[in-house]
């Protein structure tokens, strides 16, 4: 492996356990809510994960974070295991792996001022005097956008786009090397959602940041990434920089998936070929056996209900443009 | 069925919408004025806020009472004005010659009925036909939206529907009747893309199977671009642009327009281009700047903006915009796209 990566997950797997009925907790299956991913992320850069609600792209961060256990796999952060670290050993990584949520407001306490919101952190890690802080969060507060003077108001006194810019704040301060970002400009409005994805790629260069940046909307996740993963029902389908997964896709869900998201350009989609996926996604109590996409796959064929494809590299390069199909790069 | 003057189906005039609150007045519709052609789909796009629903509602005379009231305006359908019809004449024409879908099908559908059941309510309710005739109908609705296996799902429950599948059945709800002109109010906001692909393609299709016309409200500007033929941008209960699509995209004219369209991300964009979004945010609508309301975040704004509100105009042949510098913009004489 090449050592310039911040972040390696090798085989990670999440599975909840699914049981039927309030009192008898009986075992009724389980949710293979990441089902085996492997992706690396290298020192500065964004790595993308795409997919459809339910796919896992949320489970994958919550268990980065050891927010909930994992099933199988390693989390690899600059070298070492994070999955085996003590929670003492966890507690000092966590200074340096910090996340933004989609609903800032959720996530942010509404009994708190936004001063202790932001210095809450460098309290918990016992970061310098309590005037220090203070110090700190205005710096931060101006550097996200905000005004320091309203350092002493709460969430609610603050519109959508500007609780994200005090979520990143907050995440910001302890000057942390990886910010997971989940959905961070779902919940906007498209002139407040381009004020925070330049905000966060300005922030990027400023503190030289690499990103995890989960998102269901493929426009934007291209936008902000340099490699983009696609997921299916908790699998990786295709890896490749963001360049080459819009021009060449390999996949047929991410042929799909480019299809149905219209570019806003009339002339253009008057020429586009439209692809429709047909059907729902399955549900991931139940996956469809061999490929989870092939009642889906205008490709499908025999093999693909028996067989599951493994996620594979294309590229002459390694590691450059992988996808987990038996007929990878057949056009639909 | 008859027709107003040069095709137009339907037509608003100075629409304006209030809600009295406590805190003071929301004027949510503010002044706004638009023409559907037949066979047309015209899109409403704006952001959260600006006023689009409350439009909807308000054509189909759906304002919540007594908090909300049309103040003012004139919709006219079949050279009839809706607003001055009687609560009789009005349901003959809501569901039957107008229809809506909603972003959300949860409520619009009954948990406790079948969706067999109430696809055959809204048969009923304006048509007479025999039980079996409705159900048969109610079957070819189904079947026509995609509803796999109709005669096995007739008697499931809205919950035992994906959200896709929800929103098919409320568009067959919505074509029941055959109406000439379907609102769509974020019908897939809630829903995958993948899904959000398939709804639009159906809804787009029957459009031209039964030669209806279309009203899609949307944030997307993406399906806009896709789906509509003509385009009205709103902002803050007003209309500021109106004309076709291609316009809109390549020639805006107004500044929210402008700066909306330099703050999409796209597809095909070159790599890590930079957005760059109109600053600030809309403002509250019980307390609305005196003049332009834009003028706050556009940086295009001169004196005469504060005086008094720009009046929409026609600035070249059915391109429509309220702003003072139109005129400079269209001229060439201000740049639109530098920064
Ligand atoms: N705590 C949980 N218990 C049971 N199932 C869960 C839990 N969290 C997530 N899931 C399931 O795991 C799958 C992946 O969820 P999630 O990671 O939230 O997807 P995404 O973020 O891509 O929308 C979904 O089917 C979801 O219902
Ligand atoms: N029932 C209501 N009572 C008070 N204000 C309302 C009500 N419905 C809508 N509004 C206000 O009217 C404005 C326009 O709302 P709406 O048409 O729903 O916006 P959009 O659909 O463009 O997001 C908003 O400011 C909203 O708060
Ligand atoms: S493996 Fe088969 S079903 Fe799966 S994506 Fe490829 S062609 Fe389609
Ligand atoms: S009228 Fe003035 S303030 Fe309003 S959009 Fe035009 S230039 Fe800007
Ligand atoms: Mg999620
Ligand atoms: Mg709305």
């Amino acid at each position: 492996m090449e050592n310039n990566i911040l972040l390696e997950v090798k085989n990670l797997k999440k599975y909840f356990k699914l049981r039927s009925g309030f009192l008898s907790q009986r075992f009724a299956g389980s949710v293979k809510a990441v089902d085996d991913i492997s992706f690396f992320i290298r020192r500065g850069e964004t790595f993308g994960l795409v997919g459809e609600t339910g796919c896992g792209k949320t489970t994958v961060a919550r268990v980065i974070l050891r927010l909930v256990p994992q099933t199988g796999g390693e989390a690899i952060y600059n070298k070492v295991n994070i999955f085996k670290l003590t929670s003492r050993e966890m507690f000092k990584i966590r200074r340096e792996i910090q996340v933004i949520f989609q609903d800032p407001y959720a996530s942010l306490s509404p009994r708190m001022t936004i001063g202790d919101i932001i210095s809450e952190p460098m309290e918990i890690h016992k970061i310098d005097s309590k005037k220090n802080r203070m110090k700190k969060v205005k710096e931060f507060l101006s550097i996200v956008g905000l005004n320091p003077e309203h350092i002493n108001r709460y969430p609610h006194e603050f519109s959508g786009g500007q609780r994200q810019r005090i979520g990143v704040a907050r995440a910001l301060v302890l000057t942390p090397k990886l910010l997971l970002c989940d959905e961070p400009v779902s919940a906007l409005d498209v002139s407040v959602q381009a004020q925070i994805l330049n905000l966060l790629t300005d922030l990027q260069k400023e503190f030289n940041l690499t990103y995890l940046f989960i998102a269901h909307d493929l426009s934007v996740v291209k936008h902000v990434s340099d490699r983009i993963g696609v997921m299916y029902l908790g699998k990786l389908f295709e890896v490749a920089n963001s360049e080459d997964l819009y021009k060449k896709p390999l996949h047929p869900y991410t042929m799909g998936l480019l299809s149905a998201i219209p570019i806003p350009d009339p002339e253009m989609e008057r020429k586009r070929r439209r692809i429709v996926l047909e059907g729902d996604v399955p549900s991931p109590i139940d996956p469809p056996k061999g490929c989870s996409f092939h009642p889906r796959c205008p490709n499908a064929q025999d093999i693909c209900s028996r067989k599951e494809p493994e996620l594979k590299n294309y590229s002459k390069n390694e590691n450059e443009h992988l996808a987990a199909c038996f007929f990878a790069g057949k056009h639909i | 069925m008859a027709e107003t003057e040069n095709n137009k189906i339907l037509e608003v005039k100075d629409l304006r919408t209030y809600f009295y609150t406590d805190d003071g007045v929301v004027k949510a519709v503010d002044g706004v004025s638009f023409d559907l052609k037949k066979g047309e789909t015209l899109g409403i796009v704006g952001e959260t806020g600006c006023g689009k629903s409350v439009t909807a509602l308000s054509i189909l005379r759906l304002i919540p009472q007594p908090m909300g009231k049309i103040v003012e305006g004139k919709i006219i359908f079949d050279g009839k004005d809706l607003l001055k019809l009687g609560q009789k004449e009005l349901q003959n024409f809501r569901g039957n010659r107008i229809s809506m879908i909603f972003q959300d099908p949860m409520t619009s559908l009954n948990p406790v009925y079948t969706v067999g059941n109430q696809v055959m309510e809204s048969l009923v309710v304006h048509r007479k036909l025999s039980k079996e005739e409705t159900r048969r109908e109610s079957l070819k609705l189904l079947e026509m939206v995609g509803i796999p296996e109709p005669k096995r799902r007739f008697a499931s429950y809205p919950h035992e529907f994906s959200g896709g599948m929800r929103q098919r059945v409320m568009i067959a709800m919505a074509i029941a009747n055959s109406p000439s002109v379907l609102i769509a109010d974020e019908p897939t906001t809630a829903l995958d893309v993948t899904i959000q692909a398939q709804i639009l393609e159906l809804m787009d299709e029957l459009k031209h199977k039964t030669n209806s016309s279309i009203i899609i409200i949307t944030h997307d500007l993406g399906v806009v671009a896709k789906y509509a033929n003509r385009v009205m941008v709103m902002y803050a209960g007003k209309p500021v642009e109106f004309s076709d699509v291609d316009n809109i995209y390549y020639k805006p004219m107004h500044p929210y327009t402008i700066g909306l369209m330099k703050s999409i991300t796209r597809l095909d964009e070159e790599k890590k281009k930079l957005l760059k979004p109109i600053e600030g945010l809309p403002p509250s609508l019980i307390d609305l700047p005196k003049g332009c309301i834009f003028r706050i975040r556009c940086k295009y704004a001169i004196d005469q903006c504060k005086k008094e509100y720009p009046p929409l105009v026609e600035i070249e042949k059915d391109h429509h915009v309220s702003c003072y510098r139109a005129k400079e913009f269209m001229d060439g004489i201000l740049e639109r796209f530098g920064n």
